[in-house]
Parts: C-alpha cells; sequence; structure tokens
C-alpha cells in the first residue's frame, strides 16, 4: 500500500483514479492532484496512463510483428515466425468463418483488435500495486509530487474511455462500408424498411417510423454493448484484484487467504481476458459482414 | 439505513446477476453436450462457439459482481 494512513475505501478510490491532465477550474492547463479536482475538469481533460499504455502495448505489437515479418523465411521457420503465423491462421480462419464480403482490410484490422485488446487486458495480471506504486515512486523522487497524488492505472481496457474510443472505430468503418456497398439509399433502406414490411404505400409509410426507431436502437446498441462488455469486464476484474490486494494488509491468515485467492482469480482471468478479446474481435468480423451483406 | 440499502443493493445485483447466468450456461452447456453427442465430428466448431457465447453470457453477471463489489467497498 502507498502508505499506512490509507483507509479502504481511500485505497480502492486511489486506485479507480486515471492519471489525469486538463483544465482546472481556473482556467489554467494541468495535473489532476485529487479526484475531485480530476472530476471537476469534466470533458477538457485526457487520461494520460491509459494513452501511454494503449500506445505502448500497440508500438509493442507492431514491432514484434514486424520483426518476425521481416525476418520471414521459406525455410526452417524459428520460434517467432511459428508463432506469428499460427496467430495469423487462426484470425484467418476465425475471419474466414464469418464474413463472406469481399474487403482486404477486415482480417488485419481483426488481428489488430485481437493482439491489442488480449495485450492492453494483459495489463491485469500485473500485480495491482507494481506499477502503480512504481509511478508513485518516481514521482516523488523526481518530480517532487506526494507519491499519495500521483494516479496511475495500468490496464487501459478498464477505463471506458479506451474502449468506447474502439467501439467507435469500429462503428465508424461499419457505416462507412454499409453506405460504400449498398449505396446511401440502400443503408436508408436497410434503416427503415426492415422488419415490418408491407405491399401496400400508404400502409408502408407507416410503418417506417416504427421500423426507424427499432433499427436504429439496434444500430447504436452495437459499438455501445461492444463496448461497455470489454470495459465492464476488465473493469470487475480489477476491482476483485484490488479487493483481494487489501487482504494483504489484513493480517497473516487473510493473507495466505488472499495469495489463494489472487492466484486462483489470476489464473481464472487469463481465460476471461483472451475470450473478451477473442469476442471484441469475432463481433467487428460479424459487424463488418452485417456492413457489406445485402438483403 | 442508507448503508443498509446499499448493501442490499450489492446482494440483489450479484444474486440476479448469478441467477440469470447459471440459467443462461445451464441452458448453454446443455446443448452444447447435447450437440456434440449428436455430432461429435462438429465438437472443435461446437466448442469455438460455445466459448464465444459464453462470453457474452458471462460478461453481464461479471459486470455486475464489479459493480456491487464497488458498491459493498467503495461507497458503502
Amino acid at each position: 500500500m502507498a502508505s499506512e494512513a490509507l483507509t479502504t475505501t481511500g485505497y480502492i478510490k486511489h486506485h479507480l483514479q486515471n492519471w489525469t491532465y486538463g483544465q482546472h477550474a481556473d482556467g489554467h492547463w494541468g495535473m489532476a492532484h485529487s479526484v475531485a479536482e480530476a472530476k471537476a475538469m469534466g470533458f477538457m481533460s485526457i487520461h494520460i496512463d491509459t494513452m501511454l499504455w494503449s500506445l505502448v502495448l500497440g508500438g509493442i505489437f507492431l514491432w514484434y510483428f514486424r520483426k518476425a515479418a521481416v525476418k520471414a523465411t521459406v525455410g526452417t521457420p524459428g520460434g517467432l515466425q511459428n508463432f506469428v503465423e499460427w496467430i495469423a491462421e487462426f484470425i484467418d480462419s476465425s475471419v474466414r468463418g464469418s464474413f463472406t464480403g469481399k474487403n482486404p482490410l477486415v482480417a488485419p484490422m481483426a488481428m489488430t483488435i485481437f493482439i491489442w485488446v488480449f495485450l492492453m487486458n494483459l495489463m491485469d495480471l500485473f500485480p495491482v500495486d507494481w506499477l502503480p506504486s512504481a509511478a508513485g515512486w518516481v514521482g516523488s523522487t523526481f518530480f517532487g509530487l506526494e507519491s499519495h497524488h500521483v494516479y496511475f492505472r495500468v490496464v487501459p481496457t478498464a477505463d471506458p474511455n479506451a474502449t468506447i474510443g474502439m467501439a467507435l472505430a469500429v462503428f465508424g468503418l461499419m457505416i462507412f462500408y454499409s453506405i460504400k456497398v449498398k449505396g446511401f439509399s440502400g443503408f436508408t433502406a436497410e434503416l427503415t424498411l426492415h422488419p415490418f414490411h408491407s405491399h401496400n404505400k400508404i400502409v408502408m409509410a407507416f410503418l417506417i417510423p416504427f421500423n426507424f426507431f427499432l433499427e436504429f436502437v439496434s444500430l447504436i446498441a452495437k459499438p455501445v454493448s461492444l463496448s461497455l462488455r470489454l470495459f465492464g469486464n476488465m473493469y470487475a476484474g480489477e476491482m476483485i484484484f484490488i479487493l483481494i490486494a487489501i487482504m494483504f494488509s489484513a493480517g497473516m491468515t487473510m493473507g495466505v487467504l488472499g495469495s489463494v485467492l489472487q492466484m486462483g482469480w489470476a489464473i481464472f482471468h487469463i481465460l476471461i481476458i483472451t475470450l473478451q478479446a477473442f469476442i471484441f474481435m469475432t463481433l467487428t468480423i460479424v459487424y463488418m459482414d452485417m456492413a457489406h451483406s445485402e438483403h | 439505513m442508507e448503508h443498509a440499502l446499499l448493501y442490499i443493493a450489492g446482494a440483489l445485483m450479484m444474486g440476479l446477476g448469478a441467477l440469470g447466468a447459471a440459467v443462461g450456461i445451464g441452458v448453454l452447456g446443455g446443448r452444447f453436450l447435447e450437440g456434440a453427442a449428436r455430432q461429435p465430428e462438429l465438437i472443435p466448431m461446437l466448442r469455438t462457439q460455445f466459448f464465444i457465447v459464453m462470453g457474452l453470457v458471462d460478461a453481464v453477471p461479471m459486470i455486475a459482481v464489479g459493480i456491487a463489489m464497488y458498491v459493498l467497498f467503495a461507497v458503502a
């Protein structure tokens, strides 16, 4: 724990606060030094830890896979090439299984999403105090901050901003390809002429608002559910790790119980993070397939 | 009084979430076994689909547990 005087509630809240840079209430820009300050910034703020870790992990992914691609050989492949080929084949078969259109963008996008989300989720398996207290030490030693006021969340997908951003990108591509493949009229027709249809033009005119309402809600529900599912899972996982970490401060018995629990939850969490990355990818492929298929 | 309500809220979140997921995963697992027994050659494909749907079903109670824990330990 960062300090002995900390309460349980304060500890949890400290762990759930992002490192925020934004506009203070008096108008100048700077870091938030408390939860209340970060809250007061509202919209005019950015979560530096989320940005930092997502970009670093994206960079690691690109560097690692590029290394495999540059060194690729038709002779005896090494372990790295086998590993990357195995992932690429796995993604390829998933895309072939559920995407029926013709678009060279979908498979690379699916792979990027899968690996990137997986790496971001993987940050959850770091013990919850290591990186935040390291950040607190750096902040107090080199920048003269109080280590308690340094906020650092290492799981980007446990921040709704990251997941909603990714889901909005997928949503934008969905709309773009819907309009590109079916034309604007086709896209509008898809929104208004289903699920109720009538050959009588006057009846149809009455049905259009209902159809539009139903289809619009289901259209908006896609990015919302896509992002909140990933966020919720990672947030809950992080929350449970934090609660287990609190047990370590409650004596020997609770500490031993906590370490058993932590190991059990971490092993179960390996399944969850892979599954959630896979689901995010699969749903993206399915949505892209919907955008490409004509009714 | 407010604290009591928060505990009840947390209990409802966890309990109802677990209830729904238990029914959902029970039906899902039963159907998976049924399909696997009927056509054992489809097991790899069925397992993949099973895990996709399980991830979808499992997400809701997990989120409920996370939020319930937050309400119980950080708010209450």
